[in-house]
């Protein structure tokens, strides 16, 4: 079985080509439909366009060629527009508008094709249609400028260069309608003109893609690749990219794992285009599970860090005169109980790393200039926020801590100088405790004006 | 039985029991706004019935359908997290579950189809299109009992589905877990679909599930009607539709499902209240009232100059103070001279006694109605401004204070 020969790497190149080919049509396409949340759209057309075939079919005699097309191109719009009446004049839901309206032009198309003896014999049969037949295509081949190369890729190339010039052209628009469809119609393009051009064209494309590659794998290319571009950037043009190049490495995937394992290849791609999801949602640096998880840990450990050194100044303040090391060693315990095992072991840890807490001679921990500087601040931001809830939001004074303990991370010395000079610079916070003064090397009315202007 | 063959009985049996109890279940994910939940559940399935023929070796239907009740269960789960933890939105997720998990069905049903011996008798096939019309008596077994489940179950705990249908948060406040009752629904939905997909196959699955619910909401308001119809609904699409299949040869799921848009459209059309034929015929019937209600305002407004007197008015003062067309007023005036509230003399219109004194309750209203729009602006958004006059839509205090407003000023109307 893996003995692989020259012939098998042509017959492995050809597929792979094909596939990437009708992958990467399917997947820049989609990227407007997950953009636009109508994946699903995706869908639906790719089922609804059956008795546009059908009909197509038993109109011209043809399996193949522009009839087809344009048989699946109209029903293609015609789903959307019918899903939109019915969701309009029935007051459906769309999701279920659109569930009544492909199932049904679905059912009739399995009807005519499974009910007409010619297309019976033509072959045009609905598990090749929903399948398709992959692993056949660079056994049906044609010359081109003396090479031989599948009959597929005539088909293919020619909807993918279509599928770029559709989008060049309209570039702007289908971006504007994307995005904000009410901004594209206040800017003087019809919406709905685009949007029924973008159903034309998934159809078509989704009709030609079929024969190739069968209905499940163009659903997939229609949303997969588009929805893992869409975890890893926010930009459209990087996005339609990626979603390209998931969809070659999809092919590259599924045409590889697939003929050496003699398995159903474009099975193997839709899974293959499913791994790269998979991968984007718990990898992707923005978007992803993983890195989500990492941020949230990182924004505790901060939290921790400023928790330790504004307790670290707060306990030196409350015993300036005492002892102030065997104070702090002294009340180490309840510190460690108070931190929270791990998070706080790490944040002691990371906090000596950086140079702002030593181990005082006495034994515990104690406050370096770095360190007393930054609690001075954080401190500062508690006590400010403090007294501008007593004194705007009239909180009693049994209300302040907790919300100042959670807002004091996330006010920096602007917004400081801006609650100090707005509480007619206080001195003191509601509690009676002096506000650590802005440190000196930021002189507080330089970035005030700073955030004014 | 009924003189019919004894597998057109057991077709007829077991699809519409299928059709009946998939459209029960289904009516709550059209109502959650989940149609196309079982859409995806439909497809995902498929691996798990591979999964579990390839685990029992052999074509095991309670192992392979346990297999495609998991997976299913699974593929509903990743669209639950990837809404929840990532920013991927909902069509994406169904759309990645149905097409990626359908993917992996169809390269396993590859894998199965390669073993030795086994593979050609896995019928796998049946899974994409179905294959009502091969329904053996054991598979309407099968029906009854998933159909015994699911009604016991909505029995059951119909108030509790009920409140997580249309309140959740409230529902949760009341101490239900919403988390488990959706899960206990999402698992009723896979095991209709389990039980179906191989009757009717993959499209025409998310169809019965959709269909009859979406047809039986134009008909009512109530949950609980919507229910009984729903079921009545999908009933008849499996009886209606393996019978004319029965008849003409043509495949059963596919004409179940266009049973089912038949009823769907004769419901949008004909459906009284929420249906397209009365809407039009309400609208009309609103416009109409509102023309006769202006016609009357306009007529008093002409005659109060002159009141006690009687105001005898020419066809072109009232084109003047309206933009009507010339015909549709004539054809206003004839009908409130049909109605006796209009009289006619050499071509000049005037009201009639019982004529003015409607035509000065319709001008107490509008002037009410003014007077509101102009006292209360923040509140008009709230109101009914359909209604006639004041006094049924607004709180008794405001009715009275712009009563009293439009009399100190003047304009009350005396009929």
């Amino acid at each position: 079985m893996l003995a692989v020969t020259t012939a098998d790497l042509s017959l492995t190149g050809w597929t792979i080509a094909v596939g990437a080919v009708a992958n990467v049509a399917c997947a820049l396409l989609g990227c407007y439909l997950v953009l636009r949340r109508m994946s699903l759209m995706g869908d639906a057309i790719s089922h609804a366009v059956l008795p546009g075939i059908a009909l197509a079919f038993l109109l011209s005699g043809q399996v193949h060629g522009w009839p087809i097309i344009l048989g699946a191109m109209l029903v293609g719009v015609l789903t959307s527009f019918l899903t939109q009446s019915v969701n309009q004049l029935g007051k459906v839901p769309e999701d279920a508008s659109m569930g009544v309206v492909f199932v049904s032009l679905f059912a009739f198309g399995v009807i005519l094709i499974s009910t007409s003896p010619t297309a019976r014999a033509a072959d045009l049969d609905v598990d090749c249609v929903l399948m398709g037949r992959i692993e056949f295509v660079p056994l049906d081949v044609e010359e081109w400028f003396g090479w031989t190369v599948p009959r597929a890729l005539g088909v293919m190339v020619p909807a993918l260069l279509a599928t770029l010039v559709f989008i060049l052209v309209l570039w702007k628009e289908l971006k504007v309608v994307a995005f904000d469809p009410a901004l594209a119609t206040a800017m003087g393009i019809n919406a709905a003109l685009v949007h029924y051009a973008l159903m034309a064209m998934v159809a078509g494309v989704t009709v030609v893609s079929f024969e190739t590659v069968g209905s499940i794998l163009v659903v997939a290319m229609l949303v997969v690749p588009a929805a893992t571009a869409h975890l890893l950037t926010d930009r459209l043009a990087p996005m339609l990219l990626l979603a390209a190049g998931v969809a070659v490495f999809a092919s590259v995937f599924g045409a590889g794992l697939g003929l050496v394992w003699n398995i159903n290849v474009a099975g193997m791609m839709a899974v293959g285009a499913g791994l790269a999801f998979v991968l984007a949602v718990f990898f992707a640096p923005q978007h992803g599970v993983l890195g989500k998880l990492i941020r949230n840990a990182r924004l505790g450990l901060r939290i921790q860090c400023e928790d330790v050194i504004a307790r670290l100044y707060r306990m030196a303040e409350l015993h300036e005169e005492a002892d102030r090391a065997e104070t702090v060693k002294h009340r180490l315990g309840a510190l460690w109980s108070a931190s929270g095992g791990l998070l706080g072991w790490l944040a002691v840890y990371r906090l000596k790393q950086k140079g702002e807490i030593v181990a005082a001679p006495s034994g515990g921990i104690e406050l370096t200039e770095a360190g007393r500087r930054r609690a001075e601040s954080i401190v500062r931001a508690h006590r400010l926020w403090e007294a501008y809830l007593e004194k705007d939001l009239e909180l009693p004074p049994d209300h302040l801590h907790e919300p100042a303990e959670r807002m004091e991370h996330y006010i920096g010395p602007d917004l400081q100088s801006e609650l100090e000079s707005r509480l007619g610079q206080p001195g003191v916070d509601p509690h009676g405790r002096s506000i650590p003064p802005a440190p000196p090397s930021k002189p507080n009315v330089l970035s005030r004006d700073k955030g004014e202007r | 039985m009924f003189g019919l063959p004894y597998n057109t009985v057991v077709v007829l049996f077991g699809a519409s029991l299928l059709g009946g109890s998939v459209g029960l279940v289904g009516c709550f994910a059209i109502l959650r706004g989940r149609a196309l939940t079982g859409d995806a559940l439909a497809h995902a399935a498929l691996p798990g019935v591979c999964l579990g023929f390839l685990i029992a070796g052999e074509r095991h239907l309670g192992i392979m359908l346990g297999g495609a009740f998991l997976v299913g269960l699974l593929g509903i789960n990743c669209i639950a997290g990837l809404r929840r933890w990532t920013r991927v939105k909902e069509d994406a997720a169904i759309g990645f579950v149905l097409s990626v998990f359908f993917g992996a069905g169809v390269v396993l049903n590859s894998v199965i189809q390669r073993l030795p011996g086994t593979g050609s008798k896995a019928g796998l096939d049946s899974f994409y299109l179905g294959k009502a019309a091969g329904m053996s008596a054991d598979d309407v077994y099968h029906i009854a009992a998933m159909a015994l489940v699911l009604l016991l179950l909505v029995a059951l705990l119909y108030k509790e589905f009920k409140l997580v249908t249309f309140d959740s948060a409230f529902a949760q406040v009341q101490g239900m877990s919403a988390l488990a009752l959706d899960l206990l629904l999402m698992a009723q939905i896979a095991l209709a679909v389990v039980i179906g997909l191989p009757i009717v196959g993959v499209v025409m699955m998310a169809g019965l599930l959709i269909i009859p619910g979406v047809a039986a909401r134009f008909w009512t308001e109530r949950l609980g009607a919507m229910l009984l119809l729903s079921l009545l609904f999908g009933f008849l699409m499996g009886l209606v539709g393996s019978g004319i299949s029965s008849e003409v040869a043509i495949p059963t799921g596919p004409i179940i499902i266009l049973t089912g848009t038949a009823i769907f459209g004769g419901s949008l059309l004909a459906a009284p209240r929420r249906g397209l034929v009365s809407r039009i015929l309400a609208q009309r019937r609103f416009q109409r009232d509102l023309d006769r209600r202006k016609l009357l305002r306009v007529l008093f407004d002409l005659s109060e100059p002159r009141l006690p007197g009687r105001a005898e008015l020419a066809l072109a003062d009232l084109l003047q103070r309206r933009s009507w067309q010339p015909a549709r007023l004539r054809r206003l005036l004839d009908e409130a001279r049909a109605a006796g509230q209009v009289a006619i003399a050499d071509g000049r219109y005037a009201l009639t006694a019982g004529g003015l004194q409607r035509a000065a309750e319709v001008a107490r209203g509008y002037r009410l109605w003014e007077l509101f729009l102009h006292e209360y602006p923040d509140m008009a958004l709230a109101a009914d401004l359909t209604s006639e006059s004041v006094e049924p839509v607004l709180p008794a205090a405001i009715v009275a204070d712009l009563h009293a407003k439009l009399k100190l000023a003047g304009r009350w109307p005396r009929g």
